[in-house]
C-alpha cells in the first residue's frame, strides 16, 4: 500500500524552476516569520535538539551525583544557579533536576522532534501536499512551543519552596504542587505546560485537517503511508488528552492562587483526582511519544527490505487501537493510591490488552524483513535496535500491567527502567533512525555512514549498560526521585552512570556527524535509498524545493 | 472473582469518617483518643497530637534509648533488634526481589518467577531470535530478489491469537493474587494507624492504646554504630508480632507519601483526606526495611520505614514498654489511653520479665 506509483507529473522539473521563480524570503522572515512546513520542521528539530541537550546535560549530572551513596554535587549546583547553597537547597535541587529533565524531555524534545519536527517536514511531502492546512496556525504552535520552553528553563531560577525551581516531579502531583511549593515557579512551569499544551493541540489540528483534505488526487486513506497514520492518530490522542490535562492544571493554578480546594480533602476535593485527570492524558502521552516512532520504523524497515510493509492494514489499525485502548487504562499508573480491587482488576486486564496490538507490530515489521532484501545502512541499524529495546521495554511493561505485581514494584527503579526503555531506547531510537533516514533528504547532504553505525553500537551499549542495571535496582526495593541511597545500591548506581558516559560519547559522536555531513558531505541524490523507498519524500529533489507539488502528483 | 469490592468500600468509608477526614487527616483514631481530635485540624502544625498526653511511653522525638527514665524499669526489656544481613534490606549487587516474608509476598514473588519472568524472557528472546534470523537469511548478499508477499491472513491470527492466550494465562493468577491482597482483614488482626509527615513517619496502635509516636531516620553515625544501614535505619520502629496480620490505616498529614516495605510486598500510598487500608502478615521474625514511595518534597529520600517483627511475648513486652495493653482492644466505655496504660504496664510486670 506504501508502494505508490506515481503517474503524472514530473514535478521535480517543475518545481526546480518555481523555486527560482519565487524569492526565497530574507532570513529573519525566513525563520521568524515562517510559515513553510519545511522551515518549521527545521525549527523544531533545531528546538528539539537544544532543548534534548539541556535534558540531557540535567540526566548527565543526576547520574554524576548518584554515582556514588552520598550527596556529593547538589549544593554546589544549587549555589551556582543562584540559590542556597546549603543542603537543603541542594536536595530541592535534585527535585528541580528530575522534574524539569521529565517535563523538557516529554514536551520539548520528544514531541516537538517527532510531530513538529518530522510530521511537519513529511507529511506534507507523504500526502502529496504543498504544504500544512494552516500555515500560520503551524508557525504559532512553534513559538508558543518556544516560550513554553523559556517558561520551564525560567521557573527553574525562581523560588519554588524550599529552593529555587519547580521541584514536583513532572507528574506535578497535588498537595505537593499546591500547599506543598511555595512560590512562584510551580506557577511558570504550569503556565509552561499550558503552552505547550496549547500548542500541540494547534499542531494537532493542522494535522488532522491537513491529512483529511489535502491528500494529494488518488491517495486514499488506506494508501496513507503509516508514517502518516501514525501522525494521524497521534494528532487525534493529543486533541483528546490535552484538554484533559489543560483543566487538571488550571485547578492547580486555582487551588494555589485563588483559594479553591479542587484537591484539597480539608475543602472537600481530593488528591487522587489529580491523578486521575494528569494520567487520563499522561498516558495516551506516552503513546504520543512512541506512535510516530513506529511510523518512522515502518517506513525504514520497509525502504531498506526493499518490500512493501507486511500486514499494512493491520498496522494501521493497531495504532488505532493503541490510540483507543490508550485511552482507558491510565490508572494504572495510581496501582498503590487505594482503590478499590474490582478497579485495579480491570485496569490490570486492560492494560494487557495493549500487548495485543503492539505485539502485531513487533511481528509484522519482523515479517516485512522476511523474505526481503536488507541492506543494513544506519537508519536500518537504527530501527533494528528499536523493535529489540521496545520489546525488551514492552515486556516489562507487562509485568507492571499486573496491579499484585506493581504493589512491589510501583515508584521504584524499575519503573524508571521501564520507561526509558520505552522511551530512551524506543522513541529516540526512532528518532534517530527518522533522522539518519531523511537526514539527506532534509539537508541534500549525505550523512557519514561511518560514523552512523559508531554512534549507533556505543549509544545501544551505552542505554543498556545505564539502564538494564535500573531493573535490578528496583526489585530490589530502590525507589525512584532519590538524591542518594543505602550503600547496597551502590555498584548498580554506579555502573548505571558508567552507562551515562558511553551513551554521552554516542551523542557527541552524532553530533560530530552533523557538523561534518552538513558542511562536507557528499551530495544526496533525490532517493538515494533505492528501489525500496517509494513515498513521495523521495519524487522530490534533495533537499526539496522551497514549495513543492504545485501540480498534485496522482496516485495510481 | 469473588466480590470483595462492597466490604473493603464499607471499610474504608467507615475508617474515613471515624478518622474525621477533614483537614489534614491527621486526627487520632477517633475510638482511643476523641479528646484530642479535635485539635488535630491544622495542616500546619503536624507535630503529633497524642504526645503529650502519653506520659507513660518515651517521648516521641528522643532519640533510640528505648529504656528511657519515664518507663517502668522493668519495662525496659526492649532492646531494638540487629537486623539480619540480607533479610529485609537490599543487598550489595543484589539483583532479585528482596526475600518474601509474607504470604502475598511469596504468592507475588512466585507469580513474577514462575510465571511473568520466564514468559517475558521467552519473548525477548523470541524476538531477537528472529531478529538475527532475518538479518543474517535475508541479507542482501543471501537473498538478492526481495519477495513480495505482503499479506498472510493465517499467520496474521496466529500472531494476534497467541498472545492473547498468552495473557490470558497471565490474568488467572494476576487476578487472584489482586484478590488475595484485597482480602478482608481477619478479626484478630492488629490495627496500626501509619501518617506520613514531611518527613517521618507516625505509628499509632488505637486498640492498644499506644499514641502516635514518630519515626525518623537515624543520622548515619548513630545508624553505623547501632549495626544498621544508614537511610534505613530509624529511632522508633513500627513493632509487629509474627505471625499475626496486621492492619494498616495508612493516610498523609501535608502531602502525599507511599508507605513501602519491598519484603512484606507491601506499598499504600498516605493521602491527605484518605484513610488507605492495606493488610500484610510477618511470618518471620526480624528488622525488614522500606522507604517513601511517592515524593514528597525536600527530604524524601530520608524518611525511611523499618518494620521490626518479634515474637509474640517480646512484641507484648514492647507494647508495654510503650505504656499500651497488648491484649487490646479495650472495651468500648474504656477512657482515655491516659488511664489505661498505668494500668496495663502495672498488670504486666510479672510477664515483662521474659
Amino acid at each position: 500500500m506504501t508502494d505508490i506509483a506515481v503517474t503524472a507529473p514530473a514535478h521535480g522539473h517543475a518545481d526546480h524552476a518555481h523555486d527560482h521563480d519565487h524569492d526565497t524570503p530574507g532570513f529573519f522572515v525566513r525563520w521568524f516569520m515562517s510559515t513553510n512546513h519545511k522551515d518549521i520542521g527545521t525549527l523544531y528539530l533545531i528546538f528539539a535538539i537544544v532543548a534534548g541537550i539541556v535534558g540531557g546535560v540535567l540526566s548527565g549530572m543526576m547520574r554524576l551525583e548518584l554515582a556514588e551513596p552520598g550527596v556529593q554535587y547538589l549544593g554546589g549546583w544549587a549555589e551556582m544557579l543562584g540559590g542556597a547553597g546549603d543542603e537543603v537547597a541542594g536536595k530541592h535541587f535534585w527535585n528541580v533536576m528530575i522534574t524539569a529533565h521529565g517535563l523538557i524531555m516529554v514536551f520539548f524534545m520528544v514531541m516537538p522532534a517527532m510531530i513538529g519536527g518530522f510530521g511537519n517536514w513529511f507529511v506534507p511531502l507523504m500526502i502529496g501536499a504543498p504544504d500544512m492546512a494552516f500555515p500560520r496556525m503551524n508557525n504559532i504552535s512553534f513559538w508558543l512551543t518556544f516560550v513554553a520552553f523559556i517558561m520551564l528553563v525560567g521557573s527553574m531560577f525562581v523560588p519554588g519552596g524550599s529552593g529555587l525551581g519547580a521541584g514536583t516531579g513532572w507528574t506535578v502531583y497535588a498537595p505537593l504542587s499546591t500547599s506543598g511549593s511555595a512560590g512562584p515557579a510551580v506557577d511558570m512551569a504550569i503556565f509552561s505546560l499550558h503552552l505547550a499544551g496549547a500548542a500541540s493541540i494547534l499542531g494537532a489540528i493542522n494535522f488532522i485537517t491537513t491529512i483529511f483534505n489535502m491528500r494529494a488526487p488518488g491517495m486514499t486513506l488506506h494508501k496513507m503511508p503509516l508514517f502518516v497514520w501514525s501522525v494521524l492518530v497521534t494528532a487525534f490522542l493529543l486533541l483528546l488528552a490535552l484538554p484533559v490535562l489543560a483543566a487538571a492544571i488550571t485547578m492547580l493554578l486555582t487551588d494555589r492562587n485563588f483559594g479553591t480546594t479542587f484537591y484539597d480533602a480539608a475543602g472537600g476535593g481530593d488528591p487522587v483526582l489529580y491523578q486521575h485527570l494528569f494520567w487520563f492524558f499522561g498516558h495516551p502521552e506516552v503513546y504520543i511519544m512512541i506512535l510516530p516512532g513506529f511510523g518512522i520504523v515502518s517506513q525504514i524497515i520497509s525502504t531498506f527490505s526493499r518490500k512493501p510493509v507486511f500486514g499494512y492494514l493491520g498496522m494501521a489499525y493497531a495504532m488505532v487501537a493503541i490510540g483507543v485502548v490508550g485511552f482507558i487504562v491510565w490508572a494504572h499508573h495510581m496501582f498503590t493510591v487505594g482503590m478499590s480491587v474490582n478497579l485495579k482488576m480491570y485496569f490490570t486486564a486492560a492494560t494487557m490488552v495493549i500487548a495485543v496490538p503492539t505485539g502485531i507490530k513487533i511481528f509484522s515489521w519482523i515479517a516485512t524483513m522476511w523474505g526481503g532484501s536488507m541492506s543494513f545502512k544506519t537508519p536500518m541499524v537504527w530501527s533494528l535496535g528499536f523493535i529489540f529495546m521496545f520489546t525488551v521495554g514492552g515486556v516489562t511493561g507487562v509485568v507492571l500491567a499486573n496491579g499484585g505485581v506493581d504493589t512491589a514494584l510501583h515508584d521504584t527503579y524499575y519503573v524508571v527502567a521501564h520507561f526509558h526503555y520505552v522511551l530512551s531506547l524506543g522513541a529516540v531510537f526512532s528518532l534517530f533512525a527518522g533522522f539518519y533516514y531523511w537526514f539527506p533528504k532534509m539537508s541534500g547532504r549525505m550523512y557519514n555512514e561511518f560514523l552512523g553505525q559508531l554512534h549507533f553500537w556505543i549509544f545501544f551499549i551505552g542505554v543498556n549498560v545505564l539502564f538494564f542495571p535500573q531493573h535490578f535496582l528496583g526489585q530490589q526495593g530502590m525507589p525512584r526521585r532519590y538524591p542518594d541511597y543505602p550503600d547496597a545500591y551502590a555498584f548498580w548506581h554506579l555502573i548505571s552512570s558508567y552507562g551515562y558516559v558511553i551513551m554521552g560519547v554516542g551523542v557527541l559522536i552524532f553530533f560530530a556527524n552533523i557538523l561534518w555531513s552538513l558542511v562536507a558531505g557528499k551530495k544526496a541524490a533525490d532517493n538515494p535509498w533505492g528501489e525500496g523507498a517509494t513515498t513521495l519524500e523521495w519524487t522530490l529533489s534533495s533537499p526539496p524545493p522551497f514549495h513543492q507539488f504545485n501540480e498534485l502528483p496522482r496516485i495510481a | 472473582m469473588k466480590s470483595l469490592k462492597t466490604p473493603v468500600i464499607k471499610v474504608l468509608i467507615a475508617a474515613a469518617l471515624s478518622l474525621g477526614a477533614v483537614g489534614a487527616g491527621q486526627a487520632q483514631t477517633a475510638a482511643t483518643a476523641p479528646a484530642e481530635a479535635p485539635a488535630a485540624t491544622v495542616a500546619a502544625n503536624p507535630a503529633p497530637v497524642a504526645a503529650p498526653v502519653e506520659a507513660p511511653a518515651a517521648t516521641p522525638a528522643t532519640a533510640p534509648a528505648a529504656g528511657d527514665a519515664a518507663a517502668p524499669a522493668a519495662d525496659a526489656t526492649y532492646v531494638p533488634m540487629k537486623p539480619t544481613p540480607g533479610v529485609g534490606q537490599p543487598i550489595d549487587r543484589g539483583i532479585d526481589f528482596q526475600p518474601q516474608v509474607s504470604p502475598i509476598g511469596e504468592q507475588a514473588y512466585w507469580f513474577n518467577h514462575v510465571m511473568l519472568l520466564p514468559i517475558i524472557t521467552i519473548i525477548s528472546l523470541f524476538v531477537l531470535g528472529l531478529l538475527l534470523w532475518v538479518i543474517v537469511r535475508y541479507r542482501a548478499k543471501a537473498n538478492p530478489v526481495p519477495s513480495k508477499t505482503t499479506h498472510n491472513t493465517f499467520i496474521e491470527i496466529i500472531w494476534t491469537a497467541i498472545p492473547v492466550l498468552i495473557l490470558a494465562v497471565i490474568a488467572v493468577p494476576s487476578i487472584r493474587l489482586l484478590a488475595a491482597q484485597y482480602e478482608p482483614p481477619k478479626k484478630d488482626a492488629l490495627t496500626i494507624k501509619v501518617t506520613g509527615y514531611q518527613w517521618y513517619w507516625g505509628y499509632a496502635y488505637p486498640d492498644q492504646g499506644i499514641g502516635e509516636y514518630v519515626s525518623k531516620m537515624l543520622p548515619e553515625d548513630q545508624a553505623k554504630a547501632a549495626g544498621e544501614p544508614y537511610q534505613l535505619a530509624v529511632d522508633n520502629r513500627m513493632v509487629v508480632p509474627v505471625g499475626r496480620q496486621v492492619k494498616l490505616i495508612v493516610t498523609g498529614a501535608d502531602v502525599i507519601h507511599s508507605f513501602a516495605v519491598p519484603a512484606f510486598w507491601t506499598k499504600m500510598d498516605a493521602v491527605p483526606g484518605r484513610a488507605n487500608e492495606t493488610t500484610f502478615t510477618a511470618n518471620k521474625v526480624g528488622v525488614y526495611y522500606g522507604q517513601c514511595s511517592e515524593l514528597c518534597g525536600v527530604d524524601h529520600g530520608y524518611m525511611p520505614i523499618a518494620v521490626e517483627v518479634l515474637p509474640v511475648d517480646k512484641w507484648e513486652a514492647w507494647v508495654r514498654s510503650k505504656g499500651g495493653n497488648p491484649a487490646g482492644p479495650v472495651v468500648e466505655t474504656a477512657a482515655a489511653p491516659t488511664e489505661i496504660a498505668p494500668a496495663a504496664a502495672s498488670a504486666a510486670l510479672p510477664a515483662a520479665k521474659n
